[in-house]
């Protein structure tokens, strides 16, 4: 992965840099020391490392406001980053930027429940909300399996989903409203505690945008009352085809489940050796579904699905009697990629989406690339919403190996673009799957997304390297073509 | 001026670069059925997306649905029905208000305008379930976004950019949207005579209940015939249930303890229910006087009656709340409201949309609310970069986007 050239001249004047911003952000929120910088050389893709020109961490909005200010002026890079649990390199710092962190903004600043919200700053991770709320009931829905460490400025930067993406939808449908710097220093808030805004949605646009358009300070989330109770019930099948199946037939029966999950075969073995959670082993894949919601509306679904499964062919079925039967159901599931860690020295958790009904194709080619390949790779999948998460397997210290998982992940991402799904669900596009965006986006349609970044970013300062594979200029970007005394087109019907 | 109608994406293409070579300006209408809303648009030519029209993928077990701009809503609805699916949004018939024909919406107009309903506490606006969608930008360049599939971070949402932008960025030729199973029944359990302030408190014990309220509405005494024709006027405040028979039948009892102290209430089955919140999605309770100018006030929930209260209006005034009182749909005499709906409105945040102005009162400089002058040069260098001779829907929105 090539990342733009560093600037010389700014890594030269490292020492100047700091100071100015160490006038900034007094005390210790300037970090300089090699030792020190070792932490942030990478985020969750591990694989990639390069330590930060230095790392800053602000604490107050006043703050970021004058250090992005600053480097607009002087045109140095800047890098934002919350948890760093990225795991498409969207956090991986550059040699000739600063990282800016915001772990220190870790503050729940108001909950209003009458208003179903709580304005967060942007370092509070994502179960933290839920902590701070869950005493009355309530809860924040998108639940990234990070959520233990990943913070919420970070879920809005890349959209974070989660297991009940379908029924409660992502980030960017649990949000109200954004507090954010722009790269010149200009703070903006989107939103708010209503629901509607005027103008162009900026919010929207703001989450999933990687870090690319602006450093979010402070965020407005919608919370909800915690359903009333979850079942799941447990589906094992003798295909992926027939869990498909039955994933299809529960949707069209009109029933929305809370979640609902897939692993194939590698994925159960690992997991059900990792956690014992009395998963069948010998189906070809397992379904876990939920139902959420009222008693008596959980309880009636639950008799529905197990209807519907047992028509689809289900050949082991279970159904989760009490709440630590449920926590069992998904004990394996959650702990599916360390599990899977433990039969390989390394692991490449690829994540795309796909039309759910191309699943028994996708798969079946997949064990095709894996023999080419001559790597391992277990899959688990959001099969309500169509996301892929295949784990290959390889090792490191095999020379060309990593090589040879990157390239199977490659072409698994473009098999997910052929079948008519994207390159990335819910982990971003970061470095990681840069290069692969030509698969998605033809020339034109990646010129008008850059358009977008010379609207908050005209300098390209924030996050370069990053979603894009080729920089361009604003002022190229700008350029109008325009065919002039071209005949209007008589084939267009004019009145 | 000419009226240009593309029958294809590449004849929209051809037009507008054609319009753009000369310099020009054109108004993009799909049925017209919201030409009304917002600022009129003066411009050279008409393009006219009427005749892009069709579904072109439905598959109701993917839940995803995609058509041409200007495929009619009634069109699609119908063929949702069909496999008992429905755009969970509920998008609202501005038709009736706008004293046009209802039912007239394209699913273009839908998403430029970003439509919702009473169901948006729950379930979001059309924003939420846009998943993709080719189109035409003012550079003349025809280029995507998104895809067909729910859980997508690749690239930014350019989806959000155009839902609610009124055609000011790009021409859209074919939507992708998600689509979900209907609920199979609904009910409305409904509280009579509280104040506005105890609705509002009910409306707020309900939503933060696990009882899954999808809509809360109270309409104030003064307008409550409008909704039920009753001769006798009393303010009633609904809750709307859905869902699957047994999980309605126990939340409404739940429902209904929760609510013990606000009284005692009573329960509309369909299709009356249905019927109810149509005409609260439409703002068809409100007065049909030409007289009157139709406000949209969007703010948080929980402040929607305090706002109302410190409002010191004629008796004239006709209004309702609808999402649990964080939408306010306002009627009043003359135009002159604005700065004071939009002063008072700056201590709770949010913002007011003139839907409909009065007779004979000339064309309000902003229907929609003015933005911080930072937010506003963001959003003219967006509209910028992606139609820099302003050649599409010129002041659509404000004067310069």
């Amino acid at each position: 992965m090539k990342m733009p050239d560093p600037d010389r001249s700014i890594m030269a004047r490292r020492d100047e840099i700091a100071e100015t911003l160490r006038e900034i952000v007094p005390g210790e929120g300037v970090i300089l020391s090699d030792r020190e910088l070792q932490v942030y050389e990478s985020d969750g893709l591990t694989a990639y490392r390069q330590p930060p020109l230095m790392a800053v961490l602000p604490q107050t909005v006043e703050q970021v406001s004058q250090v992005l200010a600053y480097c607009h002026a002087e045109g140095v890079k800047v890098v934002p980053r919350g948890s760093g649990t990225s795991l498409s390199g969207g956090a991986l710092p550059l040699a000739d930027a600063i990282l800016l962190c915001m772990g220190k903004f870790n503050q729940v600043i108001e909950v209003d429940y009458d208003n179903r919200c709580a304005v967060v700053q942007p370092g509070v991770t994502n179960l933290g909300i839920t902590k701070a709320v869950e005493s009355k009931g309530f809860y924040y829905a998108p639940d990234p399996s990070s959520q233990i460490a990943c913070s919420i400025g970070g879920n809005v930067a890349e959209n974070a989903g989660g297991v009940h993406c379908l029924k409660y939808g992502l980030t960017t449908n649990n949000l109200l409203g954004i507090e954010m710097v722009l790269i010149d220093g200009t703070v903006l808030r989107f939103g708010g505690k209503h629901l509607d805004s005027p103008g162009y949605d900026l919010l929207g646009l703001m989450t999933g945008s990687e870090g690319l358009l602006g450093v979010v300070t402070e965020v407005t989330v919608r919370i909800l009352p915690q359903p009333e109770t979850a079942r799941a019930l447990l589906l094992g099948f003798s295909s992926s085809e027939s869990a498909g199946d039955c994933v299809a037939a529960i949707i069209s029966e009109g029933i929305v489940p809370g979640g609902m999950e897939m692993m194939d075969k590698p994925a159960i073995e690992a997991a059900e050796a990792f956690v014992n959670a009395g998963y069948p082993l010998d189906v070809e894949a397992l379904l876990i579904v939920e139902l959420d919601g009222p008693q008596a509306e959980v309880d009636y679904l639950i008799a529905q699905v197990s209807r519907i499964s047992k028509k689809c062919g289900a050949v082991t079925s279970r159904i989760s009697q009490n709440e630590d039967e449920r926590q069992l159901f998904w004990a394996g599931r959650k702990a599916a990629f360390p599990a899977v860690g433990r039969l390989t020295p390394d692991y490449y958790c690829m994540d795309g989406t796909i039309p759910r009904n191309k699943l028994p194709l996708v798969l079946k080619r997949m064990r095709e690339m894996s023999e080419h390949y001559g790597l391992r790779v277990a899959n688990v999948f959001h099969a309500g919403d169509g996301n892929l998460h295949p784990l290959i397997m390889y090792d490191a210290n095999n020379p060309g190996e990593l090589e040879k998982a990157e390239d199977f992940g490659s072409d698994i991402l473009k098999l997910c673009v052929e079948v008519g799904g994207v390159l990335t669900g819910e982990h971003g596009v970061g470095v990681e799957k840069r290069d692969l965006m030509p698969e998605m986006f033809n020339e034109i349609d990646l010129k008008q997304q850059l358009r977008v970044k010379c609207a908050f970013d005209s300098k390209a300062l924030l996050n370069p390297g990053k979603v894009f594979p080729e920089l361009h200029r604003c002022a190229e970007l700008g350029r109008m073509h325009i065919h002039k005394g071209k005949l209007p087109f008589p084939d267009i019907p004019r009145f | 001026m000419s009226h240009i109608k593309p029958e294809n994406a590449a004849q929209l293409e051809e037009a507008i670069q054609w319009v753009l070579s000369q310099e020009e300006t054109m108004e993009i209408i799909g049925s017209g059925s919201k030409r009304k809303l917002g600022r009129s648009v003066k411009a050279d030519h008409q393009l006219d997306v009427s005749a892009l029209t069709g579904i072109t993928l439905y598959e109701p077990e993917e839940l995803v649905l995609s058509a041409r701009a200007g495929t009619s809503l009634m069109e699609i609805q119908e063929e949702l029905a069909k496999h008992n699916q429905y755009m969970a949004f509920e998008p609202m018939d501005y038709g009736p208000l706008l004293k046009g024909k209802a039912d007239a919406g394209t699913i273009g107009g839908m998403i430029a305008c970003n439509l919702s309903g009473p169901r948006r506490l729950k379930a979001g606006a059309a924003r939420d379930h846009f998943l993709g969608f080719s189109g035409v930008s003012g550079r003349g360049e025809t280029f995507k976004s998104g895809g067909r599939v729910v859980k997508n971070v690749t690239g930014y949402d350019l989806m959000k950019l155009m839902a609610g932008s009124y055609g000011t960025l790009a021409v859209m030729s074919d939507i992708t949207i998600k689509v979900l199973p209907a609920p199979p029944e609904e009910k409305s359990y409904v509280l009579y005579e509280l104040s506005d302030e105890e609705a509002n408190r009910a409306m707020s014990v309900a939503l933060n209940s696990s009882c899954e309220v999808s809509s809360a509405a109270h309409i104030p005494q003064i307008i409550s015939n409008k909704l039920t024709q009753e001769a006798e006027e009393r303010a009633m405040t609904l809750f709307r249930l859905e869902g699957h028979g047994p999980s309605i039948a126990y939340r409404v009892d739940k429902l209904a303890s929760i609510l013990v102290d606000f009284g005692q209430g009573s329960l509309v089955a369909d299709p009356e229910s249905r019927s109810l919140w149509q005409k609260l999605r439409d703002a068809e309770v409100l007065s049909k006087s030409e007289e009157r100018s139709i406000w949209r006030i969007s703010l948080p929930p929980a402040q929607g009656n305090a706002f109302m209260g410190c409002l010191k209006f004629n008796e004239q005034a006709e209004y309702y709340y609808d999402w649990a009182g964080g939408l306010i749909w306002l009627s009043l005499t003359g135009d002159h409201n604005a700065s004071l709906l939009r002063d008072k409105l700056k201590s709770v945040g949010g913002h007011a949309t003139l839907v409909r102005s009065a007779i004979g009162v000339e064309d309000a400089e902003n229907p929609q609310q003015p933005l911080e002058p930072g937010e506003h040069a963001l959003m003219k260098r967006i509209k910028d970069n992606f139609d820099p001779k302003a050649i599409l829907n010129p002041g659509r929105l404000y004067a310069d986007l």
